[in-house]
């Protein structure tokens, strides 16, 4: 995919760039606001990377003027600051997702592939489906090669957000945020008990897991290996 | 107004001092003056008294008994303030211008004191006499006395001027303290209710000055200067603290960066690959401490108010409940959940609110042991709503109580856990921004974690308590 990164911390861009070019995507990158909005406004990207805080034009006024232009590139934005309000500020500009540095390099490129795949138009549905394993959206039914499958309501979103995000990486920063909504790091890991619970009820007796972990990332569903 | 308040105030302790100080020796000093005076005019009466008797004794000796009745009856009707009285030994009047010999009782210096009755035209007047008793040859009783009448009513008059003045003083002496003490109060109650105001947070508000140039008006003003220069400073630790977060955050973003790009550049599973692995993970321990400091901060410095909204209690103790449950659950603890009908609605930022619940109940399921219990419930009790934390461990001892909550202490018995010495310094520090509290109890065995916050109202929602049942439950083994 096509990546615009909008950081004037150079040496952060460097490894952002060199980084993002080794997972296999084009990028362009720009280290002060205003090039930024140029360059977001004269090609199209896929998603763009952009600094909260920027020399000459700011990242929120960047992304303001995107918004306004009509420009719906999703954004990430990168932030040093530390305050809790400032995710909302971000979100209300026409953020899409708010990522606090320092962060895990795996951690952003889950982010951006899941940005980008938001934006896919078909991702309103009413099922979706992995392999044997299907999900009924409407009737929140869940069911594995024709069996059903008794799910808990916060179970189910998890199982959703896997599958809707289905051979991506997920990562369990990703499953706290949307799937229970909280913004903060549990000091032990929770979110592994949840996904062993929820493995245990769709994989347990299946010659051909779904659910897989992905080691020092986070977690993927997908039909194949 | 407040009375017993005023009573307490230093001003009108001070007053009340001074104010039996003086009216003790005011009065001590008039009583003296009043003493000495009665009594240097009775000593000039009594000696008046006996030069008379022994000059009437002495006639008594020399005269036959009818020549001294004669002496007697003169001095008798000579009308100036003497009183004579000579009678039989059965205290029958021979003669004297007294009635009927008085009843006598005994005064200083061998005199005697008595009352009689003295016409005045038509009236008859009960008056004081002071004199001295004296026996004749032949069983003969001479009395000798003087009306002391006027010089009684005088000293009597002046004993009660000497009580009533000594009360007034001390009423109108008390009356003045209090108005003094209110005034002071008053001048006093401002600069509270600002210092109140600005130890919730509100570090914007300034003491009243007034244009007196007193020194209360002195006070205030250098109150407010301090003010002003703390204000100063809390910006300037705000900034420092802003720059450092960037300033630190950077430079850890390259360094994990780095790792990362490092590692790719490895075949996994090689030594290198693990040692790059083992350093992004102390790395992500560094920055993990890093956020918490710079989330406490935050939370002290009181700069999330704009997140601020009407929240439900209910909402965050089921969310942070099924987070945890399965945890709970897989340790072997019976975990539970009890939320009155009625629930709870207090103004506070959700997301910081369920960061503190979740620390509690991570910590009372990483000390409870296998087969123990950890519940959470939420109690209504008058405009507080308080969150109970409840575990089977091995609690904290009082002592340690207050010292939890200091970033980085961790107790003897938790250092081999994991942890970072912040989690219940963030508790409460959410607490303190929300203008609630953190308290820790004895549940009898293990600990009472409890979080208090003023409570908005009820929340409009049918009755619902959440149990065990409700909550995922983990899978039959097998």
């Amino acid at each position: 995919m096509r990546v615009l990164v909008v950081e004037d911390d150079l040496e952060a861009q460097r490894y952002l760039v060199k980084g993002l070019k080794e997972a296999g995507h084009v990028v362009d990158e720009a280290a002060d606001g205003e090039t930024g909005l140029t360059l977001a406004l004269s090609r199209p990207y896929d998603v763009a990377i952009i600094d909260r805080m920027l020399p000459r034009l700011d990242g929120l006024r960047l992304v303001e003027t995107l918004r306004q232009e009509r420009n719906t590139t999703p954004v990430l934005f990168l932030s040093a600051l530390s305050d809790v309000d400032d995710r909302i500020k971000g979100l209300r500009a026409g953020g899409d997702d708010y990522l606090t540095k320092p962060y895990a390099f795996a951690e952003l490129l889950a982010r951006l592939d899941a940005l980008v795949r938001r934006r896919d138009p078909g991702s309103i549905k009413t099922r979706v489906a992995v392999g044997d394993l299907e999900l009924d959206l409407l009737s929140r039914t869940a069911r594995r090669n024709g069996s059903a499958i008794e799910l808990q309501p916060r179970e189910f979103r998890l199982l959703e957000y896997l599958m809707r995000h289905a051979g991506q990486i997920v990562t369990r920063t990703m499953l706290l945020e949307n799937v229970w909504e909280y913004h903060f790091d549990p000091q032990t890991n929770v979110i592994d008990v949840h996904i062993s619970r929820l493995r245990a009820k769709i994989d347990k007796g299946f010659e051909a897991p779904l659910l897989h972990t992905v080691r020092g990332a986070g977690y993927m569903i997908r039909a194949h290996a | 107004m407040r009375t017993h308040k005023i009573l307490r105030t230093q001003a009108f302790r001070i007053v009340a001092i001074y104010l039996a100080i003086f009216a003790l020796s005011a009065f001590a000093l008039v009583a003296f003056v009043y003493w000495n005076t009665a009594r240097v005019l009775d000593r000039e009466t009594d000696a008046t008294i006996q030069a008379e008797v022994t000059g009437l004794v002495e006639q008594y000796q020399r005269l036959p008994f009818y020549t001294f009745t004669d002496v007697i009856i003169g001095r008798s009707v000579r009308g100036d303030e003497g009183l004579y009285l000579l009678a039989n030994n059965n205290h029958r009047v021979i003669a004297g211008n007294l009635d009927s010999w008085p009843q006598i009782s005994p005064a200083e210096n061998g005199l005697v004191e008595f009352s009689y009755q003295r016409r005045i035209g038509a009236e008859t007047q009960l008056r004081r006499a002071r004199g001295e008793v004296f026996m004749l040859a032949q069983g003969f009783y001479l009395l000798v006395a003087r009306d002391v009448d006027e010089r009684r009513q005088l000293e009597s008059v002046f004993q009660t001027a000497l009580l009533w003045g000594t009360g007034l003083m001390i009423l109108i002496g008390l009356a003045g303290g209090f108005l003094i003490s209110r005034r002071v109060l008053t001048r006093l109650d401002a600069i509270n209710r600002t210092s109140g105001q600005i130890v919730e947070g509100d570090l914007s508000q300034r003491v009243p000055e007034g244009h007196g140039g007193d020194e209360f008006d002195d006070l205030a003003h250098n109150l407010n200067r301090m003010l002003d220069r703390i204000e100063r400073l809390l910006r300037g630790i705000r900034e420092v603290s802003d720059n450092v977060a960037h300033d630190l955050r950077s430079p850890l973003n390259r360094l994990r960066n780095r790792l990362e790009l490092a590692a790719m550049n490895q075949p996994p599973d090689s030594e290198t690959a693990r040692d790059i692995e083992a350093a992004v993970q102390e790395t992500d321990r560094l920055i993990g401490t890093f956020n918490s400091l710079l989330l406490i901060a935050e939370a002290e410095a009181g700069s999330v108010r704009e997140t601020i909204h009407e929240i439900s209690l209910t909402d965050v103790i089921e969310g942070v409940g099924e987070l945890y449950c399965p945890l709970a659950e897989e340790k072997g603890q019976h975990f539970s959940v009890a939320i009155p009908p009625s629930g709870a609605v207090i103004r506070g930022n959700r997301n910081l609110i369920s960061q503190a619940l979740a620390n509690l109940v991570d910590n009372a399921i990483k000390y409870t042991p296998a087969g123990g219990h950890v519940a959470v419930t939420l109690e209504n009790s008058g405009d507080q709503a308080v969150l109970n934390v409840d575990d089977d461990g091995p609690g904290i001892p009082p002592a340690d109580r207050e010292r939890v909550t200091q970033r980085f202490v961790r107790l003897e018995s938790s250092r081999n856990s994991p942890g970072t010495g912040l989690g219940l310094s963030l508790v409460a520090a959410v607490a303190r921004l929300h203008e609630g509290r953190l308290n820790f109890g004895d549940h009898h065995p293990g600990l009472r974690a409890t979080l208090s916050f003023r409570r908005v109202g009820d929340e409009p929602r049918p009755a619902k308590i959440v149990t065990p049942e409700l909550l995922p439950q983990p899978e039959p083994v097998g």
